[in-house]
């Protein structure tokens, strides 16, 4: 006899992607771009806070990019891209009208309702305001719900500050405290100078009712976790986000696994309670 | 389901009534070894195999999968590719039929992969069990995967003139019943089991020596040792071991172009978390530039996280990782030398 076809999963495939249009892109510095996406039918992403997308440039693959706009904004998402890999470097090459593809959103994004009633610090690195501007909108359109806002930014030299028109923006806020510091300074560069931390001994935070937000490149995370924990700041309300080159986002294909977790399902949000046990975590 | 019997002289019957009507992979002679291969008649069958070179996972989770198609252009489209043919797998060792049902809890895990369980569910696995080790290279007694109580629809142990076959699964008895002169199992036939049991618990032995439900505990206190190092130095960071373990599912994808530049597939393609920029990010940090860190990672993933992850073991102890190591790292021996006190 022959075998009987069993059931089939009835759920799609996890490669099938949406296609998305590109309705608005520019330069932000040398080497990000900056797209604006509307998906088809006009439906909006549903993100939370924090989650990323793959994006396919068919022909060239899919690279994992975080989402730089907040829920709040329903109509559209945006991202910030660096030129790295061939996906990102065709992407660079699109304008508006272009298409690609997109899924997600994949990872599990910050907790926005338990930061509820909490003041919360952002400190994001270089590329890392990207993911962070998503949050940080979030809670900006959500003024009411959350406590004081504190926003620390830094980037290798001014040349590579990204959204100039959110910075100025937080700093004009009455309503949130923000400090940027750039490593090289050039000639007309007024303001800080040196890495994010000594922006630190500008803020006063109180550790019993504080989130601190760090996204940034590896090697700012453990100064910055160090300057939140001395604070007084629990390590479990210190909130980070992981990079790594997740090829499926949904916990197959293995290139995020650390130790028995997978960044792309069970992060990229992590706290430092989490990291801390999570050898080659940052 | 009541275990059945079938005739030694009536078990090319049976393969011969399966290959009329399915897709036959088995067990074949490929040059000194042996690989699961479609098969055309009984006679290709190598009964006596002892361990082939892949598993046969490669049915469920090909090498090269495509898993989508695109069209490039003004306005680029894509449809996922989802296919899968039903087949029939004999001859499956107890090792293999463990590594299979961790894959089918991996890829089950939500969101379900259907590239992978359509295909896992349109197979039906006769298993052939082992009376004796495959050869030096095995540790399954130690992994505890030489016996396979479930994850086949039938398993079939050699008893001398005849086969004792269980039965898994409802599709397993279906295929009996169609095609086999099959007999309901005595209460000697039972006996006799027990009694080739018996003996093949005397043939495998245990060459790890502690219980490996501590392997856990032992790599989690291992992170810092320089065990790590000393099998750096001689791994060649090649991947093999990682091409043939049986439970490995790491994949990349790829996109193809055809040479009329419109159309395209992505396929998943099976990587290895051995070389170099497995764990590399975007802004060129790799989070496992070591050899001893990837190798430390590898050995964790098989011994302790799928585990914890999965409540299945990443390792089932086939011994291919070792088989085909191109400069002789031991699984058994780094296990046993992690272990420290406990391995006395």
């Amino acid at each position: 006899m022959t075998v009987k076809e069993k059931n089939t999963p009835q759920a799609g495939s996890i490669f099938q992607p949406t296609i998305g249009k590109i309705v608005a892109a520019k330069m932000l510095t040398a080497k990000e771009k900056y797209f604006r996406v509307v998906l088809e039918g006009g439906k909006p992403l549903g993100q939370k806070p924090g989650q990323f997308v793959e994006i396919s440039v068919f022909g060239a693959g899919e690279a994992p990019i975080s989402i730089c706009s907040s829920p709040t904004q329903e109509d559209s998402f945006e991202m910030c891209v660096r030129n790295v890999g061939s996906v990102t470097n065709l992407m660079h090459q699109m304008e508006a009208g272009a298409t690609l593809g997109m899924r997600g959103p994949y990872g599990n994004g910050f907790d926005m309702e338990a930061m509820k009633g909490h003041d919360v610090l952002f400190v994001a690195g270089g590329l890392g305001l990207a993911p962070a501007r998503g949050v940080i909108k979030y809670v900006l359109d959500k003024r009411r719900d959350y406590g004081d806002v504190t926003i620390l930014y830094g980037a290798r030299n001014p040349s590579e500050l990204l959204f100039k028109e959110d910075l100025s923006e937080w700093e004009a806020r009455p309503d949130c405290a923000f400090h940027i510091t750039v490593d090289r300074p050039d000639d007309a560069w007024k303001g800080n100078k040196g890495v994010i931390t000594t922006l630190f001994r500008h803020v006063k935070v109180d550790p019993s009712k504080t989130y601190a937000v760090i996204i940034g490149p590896p090697v700012m995370y453990k100064y910055a976790i160090l300057e939140a924990l001395s604070m007084g700041i629990p390590e479990s309300r210190i909130l980070c986000s992981l990079e790594r080159r997740m090829k499926c986002g949904v916990g197959k294909c293995g290139h995020c696994q650390i130790g028995n977790v997978y960044v792309c399902k069970e992060g990229p949000v992590f706290s430092y309670a989490q990291i801390k046990r999570l050898r080659e975590g940052i | 389901m009541l275990p059945k019997i079938i005739k030694k002289d009536d078990l090319r019957a049976f393969v011969e009534a399966l290959l009329a009507e399915n897709v036959v992979v088995a067990p074949t002679k490929k040059g000194i070894k042996y690989a699961f291969a479609e098969v055309d008649s009984f006679d290709e069958v190598a009964l006596d195999y002892n361990i082939t070179m892949l598993s046969p996972r490669k049915y469920f989770y090909p090498q090269n999968e495509t898993v989508l198609k695109f069209k490039l252009g003004e306005k680029p489209s894509a449809e996922a590719v989802v296919e899968s043919a039903p087949k029939i797998i004999f001859g499956m060792h107890p090792c293999d039929v463990a590594a299979t049902w961790l894959l089918d809890v991996v890829f089950a895990e939500d969101p379900a992969d259907p590239n992978y369980l359509s295909k896992r569910k349109k197979a039906v696995i006769i298993g052939m069990n082992c009376a004796k080790p495959c050869d030096e290279f095995s540790f399954c007694k130690d992994m505890k995967s030489y016996n396979a109580t479930a994850g086949f629809d039938l398993m079939l142990t050699d008893l001398g003139d005849k086969y004792f076959v269980e039965v898994g699964t409802e599709a397993g008895e279906a295929l009996l019943v169609a095609g086999a002169q099959a007999s309901e199992a005595s209460a000697d036939d039972l006996k006799a089991l027990q009694e080739w049991q018996n003996g093949k618990e005397k043939s495998f032995v245990n060459r790890i020596p502690y219980d490996t439900k501590f392997l856990p505990e032992i790599l989690g206190a291992s992170d810092d040792s320089l065990v790590w190092e000393a099998i750096a130095r001689k791994c060649l960071s090649c991947g093999s071991c990682n091409t043939t373990c049986p439970t490995c599912y790491c994949f990349t994808v790829r996109d193809e172009v055809a040479s009329n530049l419109v159309d395209g597939e992505r396929k998943r393609i099976w990587d290895s978390c051995q070389l170099d920029e497995f764990a590399e990010v975007a802004g060129g940090e790799n989070f496992r530039k070591a050899r001893s860190a990837r190798l430390r990672h590898r050995f964790n993933r098989k011994g302790k996280w799928l585990l914890e992850r999965y409540g299945k073991s990443g390792c089932v102890g086939c011994g291919r990782c070792d088989r085909n190591c191109l400069v002789k790292i031991s699984s058994v021996e780094v296990y046993t030398q992690l272990a420290g006190e406990r391995a006395k």
